[in-house]
């Protein structure tokens, strides 16, 4: 993974000084509050309902197990021994001391880690795919793209007080794992007929109140010319975005506005001015960046000795075995696999991990995975590159610890906010609802025959538990002081993205997991053969599901 | 006299800006909006003292910018720290225009935002609340090191890597 040079860990030192300076002339009351607003948020400082949260950046969700060993000592030492991992691969602190961050900050310093940007109205995290570098069907890496995004956006002196918050992901395969269509720009690498690499750039996708799905300005941007489109798009937005509404200032309100067509030719105008300059990437720093993702020093593994020796393992052991089934995934790298530790057991809010789990993570990582790891979107923890001959192992490992759960891809992998528990935003909790439905589904049979679903909860019309883009979404509403939940339909984030559909008015907290099992058994009953929730849900459409949910009401 | 920030250093200011109900002009080195530049036009020819203008962030800059370019002031008004129009507006003047006289930030922006407001152009800053210029000006030298081209830095840094 890409490790700091001097130049680097100077401008994150000199991040943390800034910070500690402004944390102190605020706490002597030479900054006002407001002022102070943008200041800490823009180093992932939130002002919560019971303490403040810090959300620590962890670009495009690579780890080293360094570094969260830092994680383990900074969630032991100043705050109550646990984090929580969020949907889009960073890592949040629930309890530190307003007093105590800049020192948070020099900790996280010294492993090359920061929180610069991931708040306020600025560019935030890139994210990309969990699987990068090993994934089957992977086009390019995406992470030397990401890092040299990382790099552009941090502190850039134009682009700090936007409209509104700013989002980029990066995919580099042909299934996409990372939802870039519903970012404010989603790069697709690609490469053209002279088989040369560049992206296809989508524009105004994004989640929230107003979810719409991104659009094309660009079919093919060569690569070198990456720097300079992304200044173009940003200053047409942070010039005539809407600055006058929160809820209408998010770069998708004005594509919408203009028109992609409209919009895409303002870029390409602005573009015109500033292409070939000298923000176009050299092969030098191309290579040099992408050095850093070079293959770890693999086996040479016999691939089929390696296979009926795990074929065997899985024989001797059913609960290995289904392990393997859903939380393990091929990589292009024959004799390797990808392993998901599950930060979904039943009773504990999705994505949380204590202290000592997190060291478990960087021993596993050390041994088995090359010392890296990854947080996925999907709140989980994934280690590549493990042989075969070490997953049963591993997983001996992992399970002692709770972080082998196997439930990947199932309903019980939900995607959840922190919600009315934490969040000051939430109009309803989101936590214990999951708790509900992991109880209820507790069947590990029934949730394997129900196959791949996504089950998605936020606690607001913010999305941060992205309820839109889940097969079944529900999100939280306030009623006259009283938590409802309504139920969306139909919801997907992969190339054919599509959002999901109101099933019907929302229902009380004790109807919602009736709710969700009368969905599962309209799904049973009429599946045919194999195929998957979405799937019937695209055949047969959404009156059923209503009648049978309803049907008791009425 | 008041004070201004100017080229890091706390300066007096002479200029005097025009409040937007003055149908006259005073004596002396005025700052005005850019209605009032256009309103004036025939009365600033014979003015003794210096002309400057201010614009907002959000000016069509690409529309108006050419008669402004000989002035020896140009200022960009900050209706609140949080608009961030005039970071952009800055960098064309000067990056695209290539504007060489004094560039000054007005307006509610504040300390925290002269690094990146000078990396975007602006060499003099008054702020509407004068207090502690001196402690204000460290804030100039909040980073030594940046990723990104701009106005003070022609190259990024992965070209002097």
């Amino acid at each position: 993974m890409y490790r700091y040079d001097n130049y680097d860990q100077k401008i994150v030192d000199e991040r943390v000084a800034q910070f500690r300076d402004q944390t102190e002339r605020y706490l002597a009351g030479k900054i006002a509050e407001e002022e102070f607003l943008p200041l800490r948020l823009q180093n992932g400082l939130y002002v919560q309902r019971l303490a403040p949260m810090l959300r620590i950046a962890v670009p495009y969700g690579m780890l080293s197990s360094n570094q969260v060993r830092k994680l383990a000592h900074i969630a032991r030492v100043y705050d109550k021994g646990y984090v929580h991992f969020t949907t889009r691969q960073n890592v949040q602190l629930n309890w530190p001391a307003l007093e105590e961050v800049p020192d948070i900050l020099a900790e996280l310093a010294s492993v090359e880690m920061h929180a610069i940007q991931t708040s306020g109205n600025c560019i935030r995290n890139t994210t990309t795919d969990q699987f990068a570098g090993v994934a089957v069907d992977e086009i390019e890496d995406p992470r030397p793209w990401c890092e040299i995004i990382r790099q552009w956006s941090t502190l850039h002196p134009e682009f700090a007080f936007l409209p509104r918050k700013f989002k980029i992901a990066v995919c580099g395969s042909e299934e996409d794992r990372a939802a870039f269509l519903l970012h404010d720009i989603g790069l697709q690498l690609v490469k053209n007929e002279q088989g040369e690499l560049g992206f296809e750039v989508f524009v105004g996708g994004g989640l929230g109140r107003t979810p719409i799905i991104g659009s094309s300005i660009r079919k093919f941007l060569p690569k070198q010319h990456l720097l300079s489109y992304l200044d173009a798009i940003l200053r047409v937005y942070n010039r005539y975005g809407n600055r006058d509404n929160k809820y209408k200032a998010r770069i998708k309100i004005l594509v919408k506005a203009w028109t992609p067509e409209v919009f895409a030719k303002r870029v390409e105008e602005e573009w015109a001015n500033i292409k070939d300059g000298p923000s176009t990437l050299t092969d030098a720093e191309l290579a040099r960046v992408t050095g850093f993702f070079s293959a770890p020093d693999y086996q040479d593994v016999d691939s089929t000795i390696a296979d009926q020796s795990l074929a065997a393992q899985a024989a001797e052991n059913n609960a290995f075995s289904r392990w393997l089934e859903r939380n393990t995934e091929l990589q292009k790298q024959s004799g390797y696999r990808s392993v998901t530790l599950s930060l979904k057991p039943a009773g504990v809010a999705p994505g949380d991990v204590t202290d000592t789990q997190l060291e478990t993570i960087a021993d596993l990582s050390d041994q088995y995975a090359f010392g890296e790891l990854r947080a996925t979107h999907n709140q989980n923890v994934v280690l590549t590159d493990v042989l075969y001959s070490d997953l049963f192992e591993l997983w001996q490992t992992a399970k002692q610890s709770g972080l082998a759960t196997p439930t990947i891809g199932t309903i019980n992998d939900m995607i959840c906010c922190p919600g009315g528990d934490y969040c000051s935003l939430a109009n309803a909790k989101s936590i214990p609802v999951a708790e509900d439905i992991q109880r209820k589904f507790s069947d590990l049979d029934y949730v394997y025959d129900l196959g791949d679903l996504e089950l998605n909860i936020s606690g607001c019309m913010n999305a941060c538990g992205h309820h839109h883009i889940g097969h079944i979404g529900i999100l939280g509403v306030d009623k006259k002081g009283k938590e409802w939940y309504q139920i969306q339909l139909g919801g997907s984030a992969n190339k054919s993205a599509s959002l999901g559909k109101v099933l019907g008015p929302s229902l009380s907290r004790e109807e919602i997991t009736d709710g969700i099992e009368k969905l599962l058994d309209v799904y049973v009953e009429n599946r045919i053969a194999d195929e998957s929730f979405l799937n019937t849900y695209q055949r047969i459409g959404i009156d059923k599901f209503k009648e049978r949910v309803y049907a008791s009401n009425s | 006299m008041p004070q201004i920030l100017k080229d890091t250093q706390v300066v007096s200011d002479n200029w005097i800006l025009l409040d937007e109900n003055d149908d006259s002009i005073p004596a002396g080195d005025i700052l005005l909006s850019y209605q009032q530049w256009q309103n004036f036009a025939d009365h600033l020819s014979d003015h003794s003292g210096r002309i400057g203008i201010w614009l907002e962030g959000h000016a069509e800059i690409e529309q108006i910018i050419e008669p402004l370019l000989n002035l020896p002031l140009i200022a960009i008004n900050f209706p609140k720290f949080a608009d961030g129009r005039g970071f952009s507006a800055a960098r064309l003047i000067k990056e695209r225009y290539n504007y060489a006289g004094e560039l000054r930030a007005i307006g509610g922006f504040i300390r925290d935002q002269l690094y990146l407001l000078n990396r975007c152009g602006f060499n003099a800053f008054q702020f509407s609340d004068e207090n502690e210029l001196s402690d204000a000006a460290e804030s100039l030298k909040d980073f030594s090191e940046n990723y990104q081209v701009s106005v003070d830095q022609e190259n990024p840094l992965f070209r002097r890597r």
